[in-house]
């Protein structure tokens, strides 16, 4: 069955439409083209001079073994950002589910970070672990005898920012499988118990398979904020280092043409990116879209 | 309704435009924060209640990156402001930027307002000139680096808290006491670059990059990866690896690791005195930073840090404007404004009449450290290695530079690894650099 609205006048739709479309054409589309046109120029600081000089800033971006050891990292971080994030939110969803007394305070406690600018999750964070005076620190150091330094340590730097940003979209993810979760039908999970199935296997079986689009959407989420939403994050405590090992693609972008004004450079990094994105949501809805049953 | 608006608006011109001399506003962005935004309002308002022609309007636009961002915009848009705070490693920017700013000189001849370019110290001077001596941007706010020490640490170490280390042997000595002694934190630094690459260089006559640090020209090159360099930096690596070099950050971390105690030696600004006056609770003293004696020459003279402000130009700039620009920079180049300047903010003084001015106050005699700053600067006479740098794009190279040593630091990379690595990638700024200001 499809979904149709019949409009009897001929501009009412695209009326309706244009204010989004204005939105998207002004927002997204004038400046990604801003981006590309910049990509192909080389232009001092102040916009004074400017040539065309082709494909040359992405031939020096590829050259760089910075900005291919940049993807690495980019790479690393949204996998483990979208993975555990995805993972833990799951795993709150089933148990906040499953409570019978008080749901409702545990739901809206979980749903409390996400309320928490990005930003300022990175300031939170960056004093919890700060690598003199946090009291993770403390404890880590006192308890543990770890050695936690993040301003020096890059698998220390690149925890921290994960566990910043992974906290800080929990609440996203929560909410989505909570709904997911209550959607399903008891009669599925009851006869499923019936026939003596487990809590385990019947997770498994059922829940899980049935949950699968919601896990999908998110995973497309998680993704895109990893390469673009944690920028907050990144930029209120490590800035993309030590050395390079929390540089991601976003951020590069971001110190390259704002701070360093290289506009260039900066715009052709901006259109890699966006090309990888784009590549990485059509192979998502193309190959692991199949494999969810809706 | 249209034309009640249209009336509004005619009468808001005319406001503006009305009385034929008006008072001329200039705008002035800067980068002072906190109490150093104070004393620079200070300044502004004590201007203008001196005078009725010209109104200095300050605004403060984050950090100083951040200001030169927004002001680089605002040109772009054709509305940017009179005056710019720009930090030191943004100067061969600004420089290259023939049509967005009027160099200094220039403007105070044109606008007959007395100017000499050698009443500041040389080692300002020597930052903010070119080849011929001529001052481009107007020396405002300059900072060096100093060592400081923690005189309790070095009592409970057993070392005399009234020799601080002179060289580097001397601090390494101290290290192993201090380590000794159970101090968990040694030595740290703020700005590693700023310390440890440029003002070594300079400290110990070396150069930073070939063509007279940039000065001569756009086509320089770095040369911070000679063997004296590769030393110093393994020297520090191999006291991290020991325990006795604490690594901070990139910036002014390292500040507070020192005021809070933790750590017993620092090596940042003369601009962390005022923090580390009000948070320390311990006796501690501001020294020269240390050097190598066994390298000739040395020690040199540090070079400054800091901002110094530009004039930058629009299509619409009347002659009026610029005139008041060059008026109030000669408020500004006052002894007795320097010097309030100077005492409040803790940066040091920049003209010779304001340091013999502060000094016959007898300000040095309650505040020893403040004068130390001077006597760094002025150690000797600069040379070409000494007086500064001048390389394009250098916010970009200043950080290739800092996560190479952070490379070092953690030991992925040997010193001579890093530092070639920082040559060939802040090379390749330089060369971009060079292209786009043809």
């Amino acid at each position: 069955m499809e979904k149709r609205v019949v409009y009897r006048s001929a501009w009412l739709p695209y009326a309706l439409v244009a204010p989004q479309l204005a939105i998207t054409l002004v927002f997204f589309f004038w400046p990604a083209s801003q981006a590309i046109w910049f990509s192909f120029q080389l232009q001092d600081a102040f916009g004074q001079s400017s040539s065309f000089v082709g494909l040359q800033n992405f031939v020096a971006l590829f050259k760089d073994p910075n900005y291919r050891d940049s993807f690495t990292v980019t790479a690393v971080f949204s996998v483990l950002v979208a993975g555990i994030g995805i993972a833990l939110s799951l795993l709150l969803a089933v148990m906040a589910d499953r409570v019978v007394r008080g749901s409702f305070a545990y739901r809206t406690l979980l749903i409390w970070p996400y309320a928490v600018a990005a930003a300022v999750a990175g300031v939170l964070y960056a004093f919890l672990f700060a690598p003199s005076i946090g009291i993770v620190t403390y404890v880590l150091k006192g308890w543990f005898g770890m050695d936690w330094n993040w301003v020096l340590k890059g698998d220390q730097a690149m925890a921290l920012v994960v566990i910043a940003a992974v906290w800080n979209h929990i609440s996203y993810n929560f909410l989505f499988f909570l709904a997911g979760l209550q959607s399903i039908p008891r009669s599925l999970i009851e006869a499923a118990a019936i026939d003596g199935a487990g809590p385990t296997r019947r997770f498994w079986s059922i829940v899980f398979p049935l949950l699968s689009p919601t896990a999908f959407f998110l995973l497309v989420v998680n993704v895109v904020y990893a390469f673009f939403g944690t920028f907050g994050i990144i930029d209120a405590t490590t800035q993309g280092g030590p050395a390079t090992s929390t540089q991601i693609l976003v951020y590069k972008v971001y110190h390259d043409g704002v701070k360093a004004a290289d506009l260039g450079g900066s715009s052709a990094q901006s259109v890699v990116l966006m090309a990888v994105v784009i590549a990485l949501t059509v192979v998502q809805f193309r190959y692991i879209e199949r494999k969810v049953n809706y | 309704m249209r034309i009640k608006l249209l009336a509004a608006a005619l009468a808001g011109v005319g406001l503006f435009s009305g009385p034929a001399r008006a008072q001329v506003e200039i705008q002035w962005w800067h980068s002072m924060g906190g109490a150093l935004g104070e004393a620079l309002n200070e300044v502004a308002n004590a201007y203008n209640a001196s005078q009725k022609e010209v109104k200095v309007v300050t605004s403060f636009k984050g950090t100083y990156p951040e200001s030169m961002t927004a002001a680089i915009a605002a040109f772009r848009a054709g509305n940017p402001p009179h005056l710019l705070q720009v930090f030191e490693v943004g100067t061969a920017t600004m420089m290259a930027a023939k049509g967005a700013v009027k160099p200094v000189y220039q403007l105070m001849r044109e606008t007959k307002q007395p100017f000499d370019a050698k009443s500041y110290l040389p080692a300002v001077t020597g930052y903010y000139t070119d080849t011929k001596g001529n001052m481009l941007s107007f020396p405002f706010n300059s900072s060096t680096v100093m060592f400081y020490i923690n005189k309790d640490a070095f009592k409970k170490a057993g070392l005399d808290p009234e020799k601080a280390p002179r060289t580097w042997r001397e601090v390494q000595a101290a290290a192993d006491k201090l380590k000794a002694a159970g101090q968990q934190c040694v030595y740290t630094t703020s700005w590693p670059s700023w310390k440890h690459v440029e003002n070594f260089s300079a400290w110990h006559n070396l150069p930073i990059g070939t063509k007279e640090n940039g000065f001569g020209g756009m086509d320089s090159r770095f040369t911070i990866n000679s063997p004296q360099h590769v030393k110093h930096i393994e020297m520090l690596a191999e006291m991290a690896k020991k325990g006795q070099f604490t690594y901070a950050g990139r910036t002014n971390q390292g500040d507070a690791k020192f005021s809070s105690g933790e750590c017993a030696m620092f090596t940042g600004s003369t601009g962390a005195q005022a923090g580390i006056r009000r948070a320390a609770k311990f006796e501690w003293s501001i020294n020269f930073i240390p050097h190598h004696d066994d390298i000739k020459g040395a020690p040199q003279n540090s070079i400054i840090g800091g901002a110094s402000l530009w004039v930058m130009t629009s299509k619409e700039r009347k002659p009026a404007e610029y005139a008041a620009v060059a008026k109030f920079f000669s408020y500004l180049s006052q002894a007795d404004v320097q010097m309030a300047w100077h005492t409040k903010t803790g940066y040091v003084p920049i003209t010779q009449a304001a340091y013999d001015m502060t000094k016959k106050s007898g300000f040095y005699d309650k505040d020893p450290g403040a004068e130390l700053a001077v006597k760094q600067l002025t150690h000797k006479a600069p040379t070409a290695n000494s007086k500064g740098l001048r390389f394009g794009n250098f916010v970009q190279g200043r950080t290739v530079i800092e996560e190479e040593l952070e490379a070092v630091f953690s030991g992925k990379k040997t010193a001579k690894q890093g530092l070639d690595d920082a040559v060939r990638r802040a090379d390749e700024i330089l060369v971009q650099f060079e292209k786009a200001n043809k």
